[in-house]
């Protein structure tokens, strides 16, 4: 049972991670488009993507969240008192991140949107940065069982800095590649072509951090490093062919350069999962010892399972009327 | 900016010096965030029975209400989710005790909030953005959802904080949850009136904060048809939620009389035990003295158990590490006036707006109704706060009532104040932020009515500066055209300005 709620968490996980990644991403080609006159319109075109449908992928960092402390708490208590800067920076990020760009919408003078969008893509760029090196620091085990571990040295290290780099990265990938498929469908054709090159750069940045990922994995942490070469390394084919297939590409039709860059990211994130069974922390708190009470997570699956049955063709119904062009 | 948050541990480790800043930032960031959980639950569903007049009659005012309103909830929405995501990450960032102690049971009801959050979203983006491109009525329909969910949430949510003030569904051995009954955990004995008490005070504080809007809108000469509607409609659902809040409180108040003897003591700032109580409006508490009150004989005697030898405990059956300190009494004692006090006023409010309905056959226009009515929703906002003050406070020392100190919930890492100061600054900028565009909304609505009723490209002035939004220059971030267009379920306004330059 504790191993189903740790497979929902890690659902959760991947699916923010594609999801809010491409929100985020969007954020970070919103602050390279350039200055008002040059990137107004990659900057329209985001802004008319990621209204409708910002706030239901971020409900999955909450979801996270809950089913994390309600399933297990005491790594939620371990994890929140030692990376609490990173954390804490992260979620003031989220709060400029999201008014900024609800606020942009509404505003038209052009140095109020200056201001709102700097909120915005400047927090869209940071927030990834610190999840991911709240991920390196989970990923590399410095969180201690017991919690209030080093503030600075548990996240301050090669693996967080490669997992900050790598979530920005991965996060600008996807937005790059579901903004082709927009303009695409818009009609689009110099703004799918402005997205596609900067979607095959960011796929080739992104493999070459990954490469240079594992020396530093094999140096900063060597069961990670181990872990995803055995268990874990189809998923990482998959995620390392999938990348590969979106770069060598480069006239795919957009649905399916979608489709690779999903497996690409959602492939990396799972092989983090595996990689890590069967323990939640390092190699010091396996899934099973940190649970709750079955009764909590037989509630949590309940939950679960009404989430799948509910949300998830709320989600379909979201996407189809926004790809149908139903939603502005 | 690492470094100084993190201050030197050693000196700063040990929980009391953590507890002021955890409890002010925790203070601070859900008294902001309650604000616009009204406008996320309530307000939606003024919106939709300006909707669902609007098809019904074919009342085109209704429609555009309707139609602002979602833009406003759009805005508001924004801003309540992230803020909420703050309070989610608070729990684990200032209070680590509870949520490691407690998880297990405590996070059930968050569990099922997040069920509900998710539909809310899903659905009000679709409701937000479906204008002009959705079926009306299927377009309608879609805001269903968002009102049911925004009462499942709330529901949820208070559940929790039911279950902190009146813990029960585990078993403890040795300090640690062994066994779980979710159900318990959900529907604790202070589920019903705390989570209608809540749902009801976020009808009344969306109902007169719009009324409010529309009153001040008329008292500065627009009184035509459709902000007589928009005062009209939420006036109304707050008027209907007003009588039954003072019932509901008053059972809630009787419910705490009976289980959380120590914050009724506190509410009545009730230093002795005995019978014959008074009830006592105002005051200080002064050296173990309530100083300066009103008092009504055997009032709170009457009140809580309808016989003047009702006896009441007070504070000083209580040790004193178990009940709330003497000038934190004040502050609930106070509060619970504060909010008993605006209760009435806009019960008294509703029967003068609903006698002079009766009387004139017409939606009331006399100016000292639109007074006080411009500031009704200021006040339902100050009685939601003191709501929560007394409930919070009136629980200290306790996070969780007889098993968890605050003092032992609290993060003893870092340094909370520098988090505390960053977290002011954000939410200042926030808070002007969401004021600011609220107003230019309303500017750019108002000038559009006068220019051109009927044309979403107004000429020229703010108004049209909307309409530029599809060719491409700076204003085309504002994206809001075809849903800002005065014509509801008309084609959209520009076709242009969807699909760009295409």
């Amino acid at each position: 049972m504790s191993t189903f709620a740790a497979v929902v968490l890690f659902a959760g996980v991947v699916a923010y991670a594609v999801l809010g990644g491409a929100d985020y991403g969007a954020g970070f080609w919103d602050l390279t488009a350039g200055g008002a006159g040059r990137g107004a319109r990659p900057r329209h075109l985001i802004d008319q993507t990621l209204a409708p449908v910002w706030e239901a992928n971020h409900v999955w960092l909450i979801f996270c969240l809950v089913t994390l402390w309600t399933a297990f708490p005491a790594a939620f208590a371990a994890i929140t008192t030692t990376l609490y800067l990173p954390l804490g920076l992260a979620v003031l990020g989220i709060v400029l991140r999201g008014t900024g760009f609800a606020f942009r919408k509404v505003v038209v003078r052009t140095e109020q949107q200056r201001v709102a969008g700097a909120a915005f893509a400047a927090a869209s760029v940071i927030t990834p940065l610190f999840l991911g090196a709240v991920a390196g620091a989970l990923a590399s085990g410095r969180v201690p069982a017991a919690g209030y571990g080093d503030p600075l040295h548990s996240w301050l290290t090669a693996t967080s800095a490669l997992g900050a780099v790598l979530a920005v990265l991965t996060c600008a990938f996807l937005a790059a590649v579901f903004l082709v498929a927009e303009a695409r469908r818009r009609g689009e054709g110099e703004l799918e072509a402005w997205f596609r090159r900067r979607a095959r750069v960011v796929a080739a940045v992104t493999g070459a951090a990954a490469l240079a990922g594992i020396a530093i994995l094999r140096a900063d942490a060597p069961r990670l490093f181990h872990q995803l070469l055995g268990p874990g390394l189809p998923l990482v084919l998959v995620s390392a062919g999938c990348g590969l297939a979106a770069l060598l590409l480069p006239a795919a039709p957009p649905r399916l350069l979608q489709l690779l860059a999903v497996l690409a990211v959602a492939a990396v994130v799972l092989g983090w999962g595996v990689a890590q069974y069967p323990y939640l922390l390092g190699t010091h708190l396996p899934i099973g010892a940190a649970a709750a009470p079955g009764a909590t997570l037989w509630a949590l699956a309940v939950v679960a399972s009404a989430a799948a049955l509910l949300v998830l063709p709320a989600f379909a119904l979201l996407f189809s009327l926004q790809q149908r062009g139903r939603l502005p | 900016m690492g470094d100084p948050w993190l201050g030197a541990p050693a000196v700063l480790a040990g929980g009391p010096s953590q507890l002021l800043p955890a409890r002010e930032q925790m203070a601070f960031t859900l008294g902001f965030h309650i604000i616009l959980v009204p406008f996320g639950v309530a307000f939606t569903f003024l919106m939709l029975l300006a909707n669902y007049r609007g098809l019904r009659r074919g009342d085109a005012d209704c429609l555009l209400l309707a139609r602002r309103w979602s833009h406003v909830s759009a805005v508001l929405f924004a801003v309540g989710a992230v803020s909420g995501t703050v309070l989610s990450f608070e729990l684990g960032l200032l209070w680590p005790g509870l949520m490691g102690r407690y998880g297990a049971a405590y996070g059930i009801p968050f569990a099922v909030e997040g069920l509900f959050f998710f539909l809310e979203a899903i659905f009000a983006a679709i409701y937000i953005y479906g204008w002009d491109r959705l079926p009306p009525w299927a377009h309608f329909w879609t805001g269903v959802p968002v009102v049911l969910s925004g009462i499942g949430g709330t529901l949820s949510v208070v559940a929790a904080n039911a279950w902190m003030n009146r813990p029960g569904g585990i078993t403890l051995r040795g300090g640690q949850v062994v066994a779980v009954r979710p159900l318990e955990v959900f529907f604790t004995g202070a589920f019903w009136y705390e989570a209608l008490h809540m749902l009801l005070a976020a009808y009344i504080v969306a109902g007169f904060g719009v009324a409010g809007v529309y009153a001040a809108g008329q008292l500065r000469g627009r009184r035509d048809r459709y902000h007589r509607l928009g005062l009209a409609i939420s006036f109304s659902v707050a008027a209907v939620a007003s009588p039954a809040q003072i019932l509901v409180g008053d059972v809630a108040a009787r419910e705490v009389f009976r289980h959380e003897p120590v914050k009724f003591a506190a509410i009545e700032a009730l230093t002795r035990t005995g019978t014959q109580v008074p009830e006592r409006l105002g005051g200080v508490l002064v050296d173990g003295q309530l100083r300066y009150s009103l008092d009504v004989p055997s009032g709170a005697s009457l009140l809580a158990g309808y016989r003047p030898s009702t006896r009441i405990r007070g504070l000083a059956d209580f040790p004193a590490d178990a009940r709330p300190a003497d000038h934190l009494v004040t502050v609930v004692h106070l509060a619970f006036d504060l909010m008993v006090g605006i209760g009435f006023a806009l019960l008294a409010l509703s029967a003068w707006f609903a006698w002079s309905w009766w009387r004139g056959r017409r939606i009331p226009e006399g100016r000292w109704l639109l007074r006080a009515t411009a500031v009704s929703g200021a006040l339902a906002v100050v009685a939601l706060e003191a709501g929560w003050v007394v409930t919070e406070v009136g629980r200290q020392p306790w996070t969780v009532v007889g098993l968890l100190r605050t003092s032992d919930a609290v993060a003893t890492s870092g340094n909370l104040w520098l988090f505390f100061a960053a977290t002011l600054a954000i939410y200042a900028a926030v808070g002007a932020g969401t004021v600011l565009v609220l107003r230019l909304l309303s500017h750019r609505w108002r000038s559009r009515q006068v220019a051109a009723p009927g044309g979403a490209a107004g000429p020229g002035g703010p108004a049209g500066l909307g309409g530029a939004a599809g060719r491409g220059g700076p204003a085309g971030l504002g994206g809001t055209e075809p849903a800002d267009s005065e014509v509801p379920y008309g084609p959209p306004a520009d076709p242009g300005a969807a699909g760009g330059r295409a």
